[in-house]
This record gives structure tokens, sequence and C-alpha cells, in this order.
């Protein structure tokens, strides 16, 4: 299938009650099978943008497109966009009450009424995928911060979403359980899911991007391929944020 | 005058007469707790979902009841049921009133319980709800309700408790409930110490296996406790 325009916005613009701008004027696409990084300096925005595409928040000016067709603020009827627009969280936020795999097919079941037993049995395929099989009836208490990513990425790739959402999802665990995350997005990568990712892994940023957008004050401030981006940033400001992580990664 | 008395002197023939009396009562007090106890936290249930929803006027009606029911004795509460309703053409049976009563107390005591089980669900974790797709009613039936009701256990069960201690004023309905069947009782015969240690024992009976149950209950929901607690 040839690829196509997936998601775009225009001049999207959001303010929270205590915080002006906090998004201001972005304009973005992504086409299927594209994988696109945010990197930018804490409290840019990226969290923010992700949530606008997801419909968590409203937004104040702009379009969003899905599809080709507009996302209107109608909250009533987010839950057809967010079907289509999977998202993982940092802090994973597995239902606690339910077992790995009543937390992976309970979407696809209630929300896409889809048979149990075919929802199940997908839901054992993509566990074995990412080496969680025998975990299918532990409960999200008992798993490791890096199993339960694994898992929370499982539950939204069951809903066979349009495209995936990634908040900083490796930000909360130990290094030693942050490769075993990442190796599953790089696979998914490759195999042609189309992604955003908000990310601080430089390193994976990197290897996984087709296309780094470097975000600062809720504005697009630089927008590049991954190797470009990252040996000769243009702006000033890119050059500083890269410049303070070269730092901080030498202090760890 | 009230004097002390040696057990030994109870009167143990009055205590095995009697005893059919006190279960009948019994009975009576448990079916009408359990009724109770069921349409309270079918009550807190809807209040506490109101609550949450934030559906505008109805939220300040439940706002007002919980007030209202949390700073009225039931006692008061039973009063206007019993012999104020009448007044406008209102007449309940006894038991009516004693549910109906027992319900308006124990409704507000849910509400606040699950509603405190409600707010520890954090707002991240519904929203991850949402991004799969879910609806409002949805993520409150799967994933808030469930979690809300398994942190609000131990008050659920405390508030049990409560209405079933509550139940003693039902005699001012003239229900014959143990408390009824115990002023009778010493007011027929005179039998004071025996009738009161057999109402004692009644509730007794009655609280001992409930609240063991809770607490097992509780120390298993504990062990079993989701959440940040206990993460490998
Ligand atoms: N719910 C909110 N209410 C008010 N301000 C918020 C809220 N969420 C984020 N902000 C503010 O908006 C800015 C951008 O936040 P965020 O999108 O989380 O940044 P990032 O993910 O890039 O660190 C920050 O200044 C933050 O304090
Ligand atoms: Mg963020």
């Amino acid at each position: 299938m040839e690829n196509h325009l997936i998601l775009e916005t225009q001049e999207l613009s959001k303010s929270y009650e205590n915080q002006k701008n906090v998004l201001n004027g972005i304009n973005f696409s992504i086409q299927t099978g594209e994988v696109v990084v945010i990197v930018g300096p804490s409290g840019c925005g990226k969290s923010t943008f992700l949530r606008c595409l997801n419909m968590l928040e409203p937004i104040d000016a702009g379009v969003i497109r899905l599809d080709g067709k507009e996302i209107h603020q109608d909250f009533k009827k987010a839950h057809l966009i967010r079907e289509k627009v999977g998202m993982v969280f940092q802090s994973y936020e597995l239902f606690p009450h339910r077992t790995v795999l009543d937390n992976i097919i309970l979407a696809p079941i209630k929300v896409q009424k889809r048979k149990k037993e075919d929802v199940t049995k997908e839901a054992v395929a993509l566990l074995t995928r990412v080496g969680l099989f025998e975990k299918k009836s532990a409960y999200p208490r008992q798993l490791s911060g890096g199993q339960k990513q694994r898992v929370a990425i499982v539950r939204a790739l069951i809903m066979h979403p349009e495209i995936l959402l990634l908040d900083e999802i490796t930000a909360a665990l130990d290094p030693e359980m942050v490769r075993e995350v990442l190796q599953v997005v790089l696979q998914l990568a490759k195999e042609g899911m189309t992604m955003i990712i908000v990310t601080h892994e430089m390193g994976f940023a990197k290897a996984v991007a087709d296309r780094v957008l470097f975000l600062d004050q809720g504005q697009v401030v630089e927008e590049a391929a991954p190797f470009e981006f990252f040996t000769y940033p243009k702006s000033e400001r890119a050059k500083q944020f890269l410049n303070t992580f070269h730092y901080e990664a030498i202090e760890i | 005058m009230r004097k002390v008395r040696d057990f030994s002197l109870m009167d143990l023939e009055f205590i095995l007469e009697f005893s059919p009396m006190y279960l009948e009562a019994a009975m009576l007090t448990i079916r009408i707790a359990l009724i109770g106890i069921v349409a309270s936290f079918i009550t807190g249930l809807f209040c506490s979902i109101v609550k949450y929803l934030k559906i505008p006027v109805l939220v300040q009606f439940i706002n007002l009841y919980i007030e209202l029911s949390r700073n009225t004795p039931l006692l008061i509460q039973l009063f206007f049921l019993y012999f104020g309703l009448p007044k406008i053409g209102i007449l309940l049976s006894s038991e009516s009133c004693a549910i109906i009563g027992l319900t308006f107390l124990g409704g507000s005591y849910m509400a606040e319980a699950l509603r405190t089980g409600i707010d520890q669900v954090t707002k991240i974790q519904t929203e991850s709800a949402f991004s799969l797709g879910m609806k409002k009613s949805q993520v409150i039936r799967y994933i808030i309700l469930p979690q809300a009701f398994t942190t609000s256990i131990p008050a659920l069960c405390a508030n049990m408790i409560f209405l079933i201690k509550e139940t003693s004023v039902f005699s001012v309905v003239a229900l014959a409930d143990l408390m009824y069947v115990a002023k009778d009782l010493i007011g027929i015969y005179y039998k004071t110490d025996e009738a009161l240690l057999m109402l004692v024992l009644s509730y007794l009976l009655l609280l001992l296996p409930i609240s063991v149950i809770c607490s097992m209950v509780e120390r298993r929901m504990r062990y079993a406790g989701f959440g940040n607690t206990g993460t490998v």
C-alpha cells in the first residue's frame, strides 16, 4: 500500500488556564509507516501535543486532521478517534485489578466488540512476541516496570491503531529495563507501524526516527532527518539542548 | 432501684422460654438491616457516580441529601417518617419506615465511602482507558468502580456494622425488633437483667460474625493490594 498522509495539524495552539501558549501554532504531518521523534526541553509541550492528538486535551485554535478528516472538538465522540490513535504513557497505567491478559483483551472486546476467543489468541501471540507469555495470568503489581510497559504496548497494539503515540515510555524505568522496551518499539518501527515518539533517549531516537522534531516553548523550532539533526543542529536552541544532553549523559 | 445481682441468679428458664421471641426479632432485624444495607449501597453508588460525573443540578440535590442525612440522627429521621408524614397523608408501615430511614441514613455514608475510593483512581489511569477508545460509561464500569470498590471495602464494612447497630432505634416506630422485645419483656415481667443480657447477646451474635468476615476480607485486600504497593 502506498504511504499517505495520515495525521496532520495546522496552526495548533493550546493554553492551560494558568499557562499560556503551551502549544503555539504547530504545523505537523506524518505519513503512514513513518516514525517521528519529538525532542525538546522539559515543559516545552511535548506531552500536551500528544494529548491533543488523542483528544485528552481540548485545543484552542488550529486544526487536527486524521485520515484527511478534521477532528472536531466534540468530546462525546472522542472515543471514535481514540480507537484509531493508540497511546502509551510514561507511568504504564495498567489496570491493577485485572490480569495481564484481561488488561489486554478488555478494550477489543468491549470497544470493538470482537470475539473473546479471537482476541485472546491475538493477545497471547503478542505477549509471546514481547517475551511475556508466561506472565499472562499475573497481575500488574507482580511485574517489573519494563514488563509493565511492554504489556501497555501490547494493550495499545491489539486495538490495531492507525497511529501510536508514545510519551516518554522509558523515562520511569531503571536503566537495565530501558533496552527491553525500546527493542519492542524498534521492532514495531521495522514492521511499519506509524508512530510519534517523545523520548529523551537520544541514541534510540537516532536509531528509530525517520524524522526528528525539535520542540521549544510550544513551537517547532527544527525538523530534520535524525543524522542531520543530531550532527548539525541548525538552531541555537537545538544546539544548546543537545549540549545539555551530552553533559547530563556524562554526569551519569 | 438498681442493685448489683449475681449472674447465677439469672432466671435460665425465663431466658429459654423467651429465646424464640428474640430469634424472631433478630430475624426481623437481620432482614431489615440487609435490605437497608443493599439499598444504601445502591443509593451510595448512584450518588457517587453522579458526583463523579458532576451532573448539574442533580449534584446539588445529592450534596443537600448527604448533608441532611449525615447531620440528623436516625431517631429524628424515623420520627419524621412515622409521625410527621401521616400529617400530610402519607402513611407508612413500621417496616417501610425502618427500611427507608436506614437507607436514607446509610446512602450518604456509602456514597462518601465510594467517593473516597473513586478519588483514589488517578486521572491518568482513566485517561489510559479513554485512550483505548472506551466511553465514559465503560471507563466507570470497568476501570473506576472495580478499583474504587476494592479500596472502599474497609469503609463499606464499617458502614455495614454501623447500620446494623443503628437498627436498635427501630422500636420507636413500633417495629417488633430486638430492642422492642427486650423493652416489652422488661415491661411485662420486670426481668430486666435477663432481657438485657439476651439483647446484648443477640446483637453480639449478629455483629461478631460480620465483623470477623469484614476483617478477613480487609486483610485479604491488603495482601492482594494493587497499585503501587508490592511491586517486584
Ligand atoms: N493540566 C495542566 N494544567 C496546567 N498546566 C499544564 C498542564 N499540563 C501541562 N501544563 C504546563 O504546560 C507546559 C507543557 O507541559 P508538557 O506538555 O507536559 O511538557 P513536556 O511533556 O514537554 O515536558 C508546562 O509548563 C506545564 O507546566
Ligand atoms: Mg511530558
